[in-house]
């Protein structure tokens, strides 16, 4: 294997890591709140949609991504409605949000169906993208994926170094402490949620205009549920995030970029590596004296009420 | 009443319905992705509605869509099945054992599988010469790579998908002895962002004609980005790609489905193995691009021509496997029992069949 096709590889994992990178890390966010989200799928695709609607009716593709943040925030407020006020059970409320996402987000892009647009075209950075390797890797690629770079580091520093980092670990681990000390809670959790869903949103716009800049049907295929996996893989810790959906596009991509090659190596199992990884870490977890170490939110899916005492 | 209908829609009612002579002749249909694929499903669905538009009232159809392979195809059978459809139309490969077993429990209700091989009393299949559309399309191909390198994007190593990727060589090396394929498998039917990293790994590798037998026109648009060359595969998918697309080859099922339910209605429906494509129009090629060389167009149409005519046959001996054994021997044409069958790569493809 020479060095052209390592970089090759790993600059396509870069690019199928992104959309997981982005829904991750909205996922992690919320459920550092205590709040499992598992409407993600549904979040994304209806973000892909609208993003790709926004997208061909002005012709611009950033006013694409901003409809499909619109549309995501909105999705993930009616999931915040049901399960903060009305105390629904979360993990129904977010197959439900999967569920009426994948119909509405098929039912409203009927039209599209077959339509094209421009996407984003990749810019590289001057300077950074002259780098051996790196640079090609990490450099040349479009807005989005540099957004994502970004937003990992920001939510690295607002998480581990500042209030707003504390907060939102207290509000997750025990909410009732949190309230005591006169944290709002279900203010934290409202604002944790909409983030996720924002992010969401971004991730499904990525899909729809620019990775494969189109809409079809349900296009998505499932990159929710692998976020949601990914957000358990990462210990919920945010760095680890990058690390696994990059991870998960190297996966992805060895398997498609060793078989042109002619390697006899079956398909199926390099495919399987990052769910098989996503299984060891969640058969872990599930042994509880790793839980604590492992960062899990002791207060995840628990609904909380401020008027109940601990 | 209300709980009737609830009980019925939930298939409790299992029996209960019967079909009246008036009443509209139920037709279901199992898609194995969404309509909305603009490929595969979308084209079986056109069928569909190619019914409700010829015989109007006197049909009801439903479908489902989205059905994994598997044990859920079986549950969702049995449900149209347990709804009084009289005939049941399942179009996916994966969907073969569990319509076995379904149509087994229900005597009374007519099934047919898509490009499978197994029959029984009341289940026919009915499978589409896409081999065909692919040996014009490594014709075409193997004229316009520059690289003498052409991608080959497959789903599932099944027979159906096997035989294309026999046929697209075959095509090709015909008008290019030097002609090389790169196949990689990408273990779904559906799957745009995974059809994109396929297709771009190829091209990564100097594949610079794209070929797929997966669902959407992802590819299509991955070879536009890149100023290279695809061929559509099932449905018009020229759009998705106006100065890449060399031609598409499209699927077009209503001819097949409007005769079957008329069967069905007059009551001289049977179980039989029904084969289609170029001759019977229900295989077409869509949308030639006119950017192609006037060379590259005749001969396409020439191909095209010899095959609908039934003068020339793809699968003609002699033909050698690529292990060396002869896999047709000279002067034998496949049958279309030894079609469904072909689990071997012919000479010259490099890869091996994943098992």
């Amino acid at each position: 294997m020479d060095s052209d096709l390592i970089v090759q590889i790993l600059f396509a994992a870069v690019k199928t890591g992104t959309p997981l990178l982005f829904i991750a890390l909205g996922e992690v966010i919320c459920e550092k709140s205590g709040i499992l989200n598992l409407g993600q799928e549904g979040m994304m695709l209806m973000g892909a949609v609208v993003g790709f609607l926004a997208a061909y009716g002005t012709g611009s593709a950033g006013l694409g991504v901003l409809a499909a943040m619109i549309m995501g925030c909105i999705m993930s407020l009616i999931f915040a409605v049901l399960v903060l006020h009305l105390g629904a059970n979360q993990v129904a409320t977010g197959l439900a949000l999967t569920i009426f996402g994948t119909g509405l987000s098929a039912f409203i892009g009927s039209g599209v169906v077959g339509q094209t647009i421009q996407g984003f075209q990749p810019i590289a950075i001057p300077l950074l993208s002259d780098i051996p390797f790196i640079g090609r890797i990490l450099f040349s690629h479009d807005i989005l994926v540099y957004t994502s770079f970004a937003m990992t580091f920001i939510l690295m520093f607002v998480v581990y170094k500042t209030r707003i980092g504390l907060t939102l670990t207290a509000v997750g681990e025990n909410p009732h402490a949190a309230n005591a000390i006169g944290i709002k809670v279900l203010r934290v959790r409202y604002l944790a949620v909409m983030f996720g869903g924002v992010m969401a949103g971004i991730s499904g716009a990525y899909m729809s205009l620019v990775y494969t800049p189109m809409w079809v049907e349900n296009m998505t295929a499932g990159r929710g549920w692998i976020a949601l996996a990914l957000v358990v893989f990462a210990s919920w810790r945010i760095g680890r995030i990058m690390l696994g959906a990059y991870l998960f596009g190297v996966a992805s991509i060895m398997h498609l970029v060793l078989q042109g090659l002619g390697w006899s190596i079956s398909p199926n199992l390099l495919a399987m590596l990052p769910y098989v990884a996503t299984v060891i870490v969640m058969v872990i977890i599930s042994a509880d004296k790793f839980k604590e170490k492992l960062l899990a939110p002791r207060s995840l899916g628990k609904t909380f009420d401020p008027r109940q005492m601990a | 009443m209300k709980l009737k209908s609830i009980l019925v829609s939930l298939g409790l009612l299992a029996g209960a319905s019967f079909v009246q002579a008036d009443d509209p002749l139920k037709v279901g249909f199992v898609y194995v992705g969404p309509v909305g694929d603009l490929g595969w499903s979308y084209e079986h669905d056109r069928g569909r509605k190619g019914i409700e538009e010829y015989f109007g009232d006197k049909v009801k159809t439903t479908y489902v869509e989205n059905v994994p392979e598997g044990a859920d195809a079986e549950r969702v059978i049995t449900q149209l099945a347990k709804a009084g459809n009289d005939l049941i139309f399942t179009t996916s490969f994966g969907f073969m054992n569990p319509t076995v077993k379904v149509a087994k429990r229900f005597p009374n209700v007519k099934f047919e599988h898509a490009t499978g091989y197994k029959l029984s009393k009341n289940l026919g299949t009915y499978v589409l010469r896409t081999y065909e559309g692919r040996y014009v399309s490594g014709v075409a191909a193997g004229m316009m790579t520059k690289t003498n390198t052409i991608g080959y994007i497959g789903s599932f190593p099944i027979p159906e998908v096997i035989r294309d990727i026999n046929a697209a060589y075959m095509g090709a090396k015909s008008v290019n002895p030097d002609v090389k394929m790169k196949i990689v498998w990408a273990n779904t039917w559906y799957d745009p962002g995974k059809e994109t990293d396929a297709a771009n790994a190829l091209m990564d590798q100097g594949v610079d004609v794209m070929l797929q037998h997966t669902d959407s026109p992802a590819p299509l648009i991955a070879a536009e980005k890149r100023g290279l060359r695809a061929i559509g595969q099932a449905s018009d998918q020229s759009k998705f790609a106006p100065n890449a697309h060399i031609f598409s080859v499209r699927d077009d099922w209503a001819p097949y489905y409007i005769k079957r339910v008329q069967a069905v209605m007059d009551g001289t429906w049977d179980s039989k193995d029904f084969w289609g494509g170029f001759h019977e129009d229900m295989l077409s090629l869509a949308s030639i691009n006119p950017n192609l060389p006037a060379a590259v167009r005749t001969k396409i149409d020439e191909t095209y021509s010899a095959i609908k005519s039934g003068e020339f046959k793809p699968f003609t001996g002699p033909i050698k496997d690529n292990k060396g054994n002869i896999a047709v021997p000279a002067n034998h044409s496949l049958t279309d029992v030894e079609l469904a069958q072909v689990n071997w790569y012919v000479e010259g493809i490099t890869d091996e069949i994943p098992r």
